[in-house]
């Protein structure tokens, strides 16, 4: 089991519309994973399907070893929603003490993951008077306090100024190398260099499995937006991308 | 079920609570500002020889009451935010149990009303006189069963409302209903048939009789106990149906 995550012929649908439509690829452990599509492409449904909050159609999901949601795995992994989902009417310390003692962590835990997304100085702050920035911040917060072996992170950069979103970037990447295995979507590309590895979706259906310099190669361009734009056009991805 | 989840989570609700001091101040003054009303509304009707007062009779029922319609109200409200905040399902996906939730709910909310009980019971013993044939400890007691009662109801009731509008909306189907009918405007063994039948299938009926067995009997009667099962048994009912609502999956 060397996966983090192993997909196999996913179907979802929701409310008639088929969301996700054959979907096979796997997630290696250590590594930060990029989601890119453009929006209502059918990234939440897959992160949710690979969470095991989602009601599938078809296909298997193996998550660390077993079927996405079982019991067990909720120790193990950590999902940060695309809205921020924290009580408004508490503190961001407050919350994320509350979210580390459900996974067993103490105040000292919770008040790192606090000052690892850069809101130590509003930890005695109500949720309900941050910055939708700082939201999404608090919100991510609960997620690492638990410190799970697999992060599965919704948009977590929208709306951070750029700096904060470098610093976010590089904590992806530092978890990785201690072998925490990120799952992270976005719709914006340039945060696709800073994968080891990209999924690219559209219309539910999976156009792209590889590297971000495979990518580029396969489509001879440097930019990674044309890149992407080219391989949409050719109508074919690199299927599998084993490499 | 975890005790230290358990723990958490009810630490977290009255965290929540705590910092919402409107609710706090409308949750114990409320009760007494209307058992004042009641005082005053009944202070000059006269009281046939032996029988209890007409205050002593709807001050009784009223503590009672109060936690119950009050505590399902706040439990909706606050169980819908759950789910529409996101946070309910991020909840699903922690090691926390569906009971862990909905217990958590119950004791923070209990010990919620707990308080309220307590002021309100105070002001009705101390104030205005309120004389029960049994204890007041009983009286609180049962008034915090009522209050879990609405708690447990309000957990349950809230997976069918998508919005607060339609939240609210459940206050005059499932409380109403049991206010008339649980024996405070008719007594129920002068009601019709019907509607009698109707009244021994509400829980808040049990929950009534009991308070007045309580303020009839210097002793706990096996009518209150056995109320009081009835009520406990109500109680544990609603909360598997919520637990039935708590879905780890959805489309």
């Amino acid at each position: 089991m060397d996966d983090a995550i192993a997909v196999r012929d996913l179907v979802v649908d929701r409310g008639g519309r088929r969301v996700l439509d054959g979907i096979s690829c796997t997630v290696a452990r250590g590594a930060v994973t990029g989601l890119l599509g453009p929006s209502g492409s059918g990234k939440t449904t897959f992160l949710r399907a690979v969470v095991g909050v989602q009601v599938v159609t078809g296909g298997t999901i193996t998550v660390l070893g077993q079927p996405a949601g079982a019991p067990a795995l909720r120790h193990r992994v950590g999902y940060l929603t695309q809205a921020p989902s924290v009580y408004a009417d508490l503190t961001v310390r407050e919350n994320a003490r509350y979210f580390a003692a459900l996974h067993g962590r103490g105040r000292a835990e919770a008040d790192r993951a606090v000052s690892d997304v850069g809101l130590a100085g509003a930890a005695g702050q109500l949720v309900a008077t941050l910055s939708g920035g700082q939201r999404s911040r608090a919100s991510l917060a609960c997620v690492l306090v638990g410190d799970p072996e697999l992060v599965i992170l919704d948009e977590p950069t929208v709306g951070q100024d750029p700096v904060l979103r470098a610093d976010l970037w590089a904590r992806f990447h530092a978890m990785a190398a201690a072998g925490t295995t990120l799952l992270v979507s976005s719709h914006v590309m340039d945060e696709a260099a800073r994968c080891d590895r990209l999924l690219l979706i559209r219309e539910g259906r999976l156009i792209a499995d590889d590297s971000p310099a495979a990518i580029r190669a396969a489509a001879g361009v440097d930019d990674l937006d044309e890149a992407f734009l080219r391989l949409i056009r050719a109508g074919a991805a690199p299927a599998g991308g084993a490499s | 079920m975890n005790a230290r989840i358990l723990a958490a989570t009810t630490w977290r609700i009255l965290r929540q609570l705590r910092h919402d001091r409107r609710t706090i101040a409308l949750l114990v003054a409320v009760p007494a500002v209307l058992l004042t009303l009641v005082y005053f509304m009944y202070a000059d009707q006269p009281t046939p020889p032996g029988a209890p007062s007409t205050f002593d009779r709807i001050a009784l029922v009223m503590l009672g009451i109060f936690p119950f319609v009050i505590m399902f109200l706040v439990t909706s409200i606050a169980m819908l935010r759950e789910r529409t905040s996101g946070t309910l399902e991020r909840l699903l996906t922690t090691p926390m149990g569906k009971l862990d939730l909905l217990f958590g709910y119950g004791i923070a909310f209990g010990l919620a009303a707990a308080v309220q009980a307590a002021v309100a019971a105070a002001v009705a013993y101390w104030v205005f006189d309120l004389e029960t044939a049994g204890s007041s400890a009983l009286v609180i007691g049962i008034a915090v069963l009522d209050a879990v009662l609405g708690v447990a109801l309000g957990l349950f009731c809230s997976a069918f409302a998508r919005t607060e509008f339609q939240a609210v909306q459940f206050l005059p189907v499932v409380v109403i209903p049991q206010l008339l009918l649980c024996g405070l405007f008719v007594a129920r063994d002068q009601m019709a048939g019907w509607l009698q039948a109707l009244s021994d299938a509400l829980p808040l009926s049990y929950a009534v009789e009991a308070l007045q067995e309580v303020g009839a009997n210097a002793e706990p009667t096996g009518r209150m106990w056995r109320d009081v099962t009835v009520v406990f048994g109500a109680v544990v009912l609603a909360l598997v149906l919520a637990a039935a609502t708590l879905r780890r999956r959805s489309g």
